[in-house]
């Protein structure tokens, strides 16, 4: 609670940075800010009292605290790497302070216990992205993202909102709890508006996760929005998105999961097929990397279709985030770096094995952990999802994702052969900056650190 | 402590290989290989007490919540094939001293790596380790074929990598399978060999059948076997020499190994049920792959497609689960190494001093050069498994094993001699007798270094021929217990 506290704090920080012209320390500041909020957020990890806030409106448990830390680790990386991008922008404290709301709004998605905070949460979350998407002003394709998010964004509201409607009308109450044991206590005398509430909210948060057949905005968004914010949506947004779909499905609707779950199937195969299949015939990379996270969001779907319930699922889950906001940071790092005057395709990275090989090799190990080869965090990320699929009923699901994850590789390695085999249009070195570069070889010795010694993450939940 | 050593050796040596700078890289990584060499002769040392149970053991824990632990050993079976990857990796490294690599450090660093995880693989005793080395040793020799391949190495590296990472990742879930199933058998989840062995006997034919074809399949496609073997030929070739030979030499072995050490014990069932199957797929192959080489003009393309056939008759040979089929493959697993990685550099040799390897743009070289003439013979009489060579009493043994299983099935399967001395023969006349053509007119004598590797050939060849009971031994006890295991 403390930590999201400072970040809401950091967040009007930031904005009275011009007026009370600090904006040249302002980065320092919201850096410290944030390792300010994961110390406090540890410190409650390691303390835990678990009040409700607020009227049971907001709750941070060890669950909440745990995908909190995932979201500030990659926000304090993306600060780092941001700023290069950011240091001469008229613009930049606008910026900060509306990722910092963003923040905010995400970590709000990881704790919430009432249905209003959910919605709240989304908003407060979306309507900065929604601004950064289309903060390249001259640029068309940004205005195009900015409004294709907002369009596809406010309907998945409506949805979202129609659905807690539905629901509060059967159950009378918007909090998690109350919801949870309506469906217990009334089990076969539910009436059958409150399944298509539940369906809406499914609806709803499949397109916030950009789960095919909702993902239609996904690629055109991830290639319009500068780079660096895509690296935040791909995230700080997409952990947090998923902490609120487990919190929902996993927790609260546990136990109307044969409504649910066989929506759900489809959805997951369907993201699996669909994304690797058109991913492979992409020449810009954003957009690969855009239906790569469609990919990845269907392997976290399998943790929740899975349903075990049990703490290898919140550990697979917050597992597969850690190893997947690392890596793209990583990614998008280095793709930030490489296409700052060029454009998108998979050309810019020809000869980067010679024009910048420290580069090159973070690059490596961030596709191959995307690709889930040992002994990276992604490999690992994708072992606890099969084990976790392994225990269901779905088990045809795990030969779908094994092909479709050897498709998968050929575009992460289409990256890897640009690099260190076809030869250089110009053989420039690629100066990144250092702040860039050692965020870009932290977070890649990490991907290897948690591929080594994944049991200090995979851990956390033995209560 | 000493099995530890033999993986966090090579390990640090290629750490060390990638720091040295120039031309001292090669000599230091061939210096480092002959120690993880003189290690593994100490193993074998100490294993000559006791080979039938694991020896020098060492576990410690990984993953502790999941279950996996850090649990190496070496048994007999094992130990016949790290010596064969220890052995043959100097050889590797020097007979590369003749080609001039970029970036060297790199290169023979890359291959130091490949050779840990394959000492890993061969001496896990724990499914998950087994996976992790396993794939481990795919990505240095991606790298090795996509930097220092030839033509179309790109497309070609890549296809190799998609098929084998696609085979492994159904053997993970075949593993995984296992794992699960072995809570209900070991009282916790466990990645240990011999909880997973218990866990796959207590399923019922149906399972089993199911968990075969999951981890077949991927050792299938690392032999190759037909029909998964369409990525071999083509990276064989594309591959640099030294590539080729630690692919063929030593990385084919990872798969009938896998097939020998971990899926004969832990689906008795379903190998009773596919097993003839399997038998039939891998001899298809031997045929196949014979015929192919036959008509083939390239040589080093010959040599893949023979050692496609080659690999296929191993299988076939631990398919049969009898003695005499596992003790045959034993040997010809380290006869077909040191043949493979012979004829390997033969094919480089040639290529080296005339700048061809076509058969039909060869020939007369023996006038030219004796000594090459002899050591070539030498080393093709060993791939033909002529008597007193390595490759016959492996191949014998083989074909004996695969008739216990099927007369038929032997009958096909030894047509594989008569075939194999058809193509081996017909290229060693192509290439060494017959007229002189011009394209190479100063074939000159050999250097020392690649005089050095094939006379080491020879004699292992001519060694092992004689007395194949120097080899035999180590593996025997420990075969026994695996057949014990399974009856």
């Amino acid at each position: 609670m403390k930590g999201f506290l400072v970040i809401s704090l950091l967040g009007v920080i930031a904005m009275l940075a011009e007026v009370f012209k600090f904006k040249r320390i302002l980065m320092p500041v919201i850096v410290l800010g944030i390792l300010a909020a994961y110390a406090l957020n540890y410190m409650e990890w390691t303390h835990p009292f678990s009040i409700p806030y607020f009227d049971n409106m907001i709750s941070f448990d060890k669950i909440a605290l745990a995908f909190t830390g995932v979201i500030l680790i990659t926000a304090f990386f993306w600060f780092i790497l941001a700023h290069s991008s950011y240091e001469k922008d008229p613009h930049m404290v606008d910026h900060y302070a509306l990722v910092l709301f963003a923040i905010t709004g995400a970590i709000m998605l990881t704790a919430f216990t009432n249905m209003t905070t959910l919605f709240i949460g989304i908003e407060i979350m979306s309507i900065p992205l929604y601004v950064l998407a289309a903060s390249k002003k001259e640029n068309i394709q940004s205005n195009e993202a900015g409004f294709k998010y907002l369009i596809m964004g406010s309907f998945a509201s409506a949805f979202l909102l129609f659905g807690i409607a539905l629901i509060y009308g059967a159950t009378g109450s918007f909090d998690l709890k109350e919801i949870h044991t309506y469906i217990s206590t009334n089990a076969g005398n539910i009436p059958s508006f409150f399944y298509a509430g539940v369906v809406m909210m499914l609806i709803a948060m499949c397109f916030k996760i950009s789960a095919a057949p909702f993902h239609f905005w996904a690629p055109d968004v991830y290639q319009g929005a500068p780079t660096i914010i895509t690296a935040l949506m791909s995230t700080v947004v997409k952990t947090a998105a998923f902490a609120a779909f487990m919190r929902l499905f996993m927790i609260s609707f546990a136990g109307v999961s044969d409504v649910w779950s066989h929506i759900l199937v489809v959805a997951v195969a369907l993201s699996l097929v669909i994304s690797n299949l058109t991913a492979a015939v992409q020449s810009n990379v954003k957009r690969v990397l855009a239906y790569s996270s469609i990919s990845h969001a269907a392997f976290m779907l399998m943790v929740i279709l899975a349903n075990v319930r049990s703490n290898l699922s919140v550990n697979a889950i917050l597992f597969y985030s850690l190893a997947y906001s690392i890596g793209s940071i990583t990614a998008f790092g280095v793709l930030n770096s490489v296409t700052k005057y060029g454009k998108e395709s998979f050309d810019e990275f020809n000869g980067l094995g010679k024009r910048n090989p420290l580069l090159a090799v973070c690059m490596t190990i961030a596709m191959l952990s995307l690709a889930g080869i040992p002994i990276t965090a992604g490999f690992f990320a994708k072992y606890f999802v099969f084990t976790a699929m392994m225990t269901t009923s779905y088990k045809w699901l795990l030969i779908l994702a094994v092909l479709t994850s050897a498709v998968g590789v050929y575009y992460y390695f289409k990256v890897i052969i640009a690099m260190y085999f076809k030869p250089a249009e110009n053989h420039e070195a690629v100066k990144v900056e250092i702040a860039s570069t050692l965020v870009i070889v932290i977070t890649a010795l990490l991907t290897v650190a948690i591929g080594l010694v994944p049991g200090y993450v995979a851990e956390m939940f033995t209560f | 402590m000493l099995a530890g050593l033999l993986i966090v050796f090579p390990l640090l040596a290629a750490l060390l290989v990638f720091m040295a700078k120039g031309k001292g890289a090669r000599n230091l990584a061939l210096g480092l290989s002959v120690i993880q060499f003189a290690l593994s002769l100490v193993a074998l040392f100490q294993l000559k007490h006791n080979p039938g149970s694991h020896q020098l053991l060492l576990n410690c824990t990984w993953i502790k919540s999941l279950g996996i632990n850090f649990a190496v050993g070496i048994d007999g079976i094992s130990m016949l094939l790290i010596l064969l990857t220890t052995f043959l990796v100097p050889l590797i490294i020097l007979s590369s001293f003749k080609n001039d690599y970029e970036k060297e450090n790199i290169f023979y660093g890359l291959i130091l790596l490949m050779q840990m995880a394959l000492v890993g693989v061969f001496m896990a005793n724990d499914g998950f380790l087994f996976y992790v080395f396993w794939e481990l040793a795919l990505i240095p020799i991606y790298f090795i074929c996509l930097m220092w391949g030839g033509e179309h190495r790109a497309k070609i590296t890549f296809k190799f990598f998609v098929y084998t990472l696609f085979g492994s990742l159904f053997m993970l879930l075949g593993l995984i399978y296992l794992y699960n199933n072995s809570m209900s058998i070991a009282g916790t989840k466990s990645w240990a060999i011999q909880d997973l062995i218990n866990s796959g006997r207590s399923l019922g034919e149906h399972q089993q059948s199911a968990v075969f074809w999951l981890i077949f399949i991927a050792f299938a496609i690392k032999m190759p076997i037909f029909p998964f073997h369409t990525w071999q030929p083509d990276t064989y070739v594309t591959a640099p020499t030294q590539g080729t030979m630690m692919l063929s030499g030593i990385m084919a072995k990872m798969g009938t190994f896998g097939l020998l050490k971990w899926l004969l014990p832990i689906v008795p069932l379903g190998i009773e049920k596919w097993g003839g199957v399997a038998i039939g797929l891998s001899i298809t192959g031997v045929i196949y792959g014979s015929c192919i080489a036959i008509v083939q003009k390239d040589y080093k393309r010959l040599i893949a497609y023979s050692s496609f056939a080659h690999v296929g008759l191993i299988s076939a040979g631990i398919l049969s689960a009898t003695a005499q089929g596992l003790q045959g493959a034993m040997l010809q697993m380290v006869a077909h190494g040191i043949n493979a990685v012979g004829l390997f550099l033969i094919a480089d040799i040639l290529f080296r001093h005339t700048g061809t390897r076509e058969i039909e743009k060869l020939g007369g070289i023996r006038s030219m050069n004796g000594n090459f003439a002899v050591l070539f013979l030498i080393i093709m009489l060993g791939a033909v498994a002529l008597p007193l060579t390595n490759g016959f009493p492996g191949e014998f043994l083989l074909i004996n094993g695969v008739f216990q299983f099927s007369a038929m099935a032997a009958a096909f399967a030894g047509l594989s001699v008569i075939l194999g001395a058809v193509y081996m023969l017909r290229s060693y006349q192509g290439i060494m007798l017959g007229e002189r053509k011009d394209t190479h007119n100063a074939f000159g004598s050999l250097d020392g270094s690649d005089k050095a590797v094939l006379i080491i050939i020879c004699a292992a060849i001519v060694a092992f021929g004689v007395y194949p009971k120097a080899l035999t031994d180590i593996a025997e006890p420990a075969i026994k217990t695996l057949l014990e295991n399974i009856k």
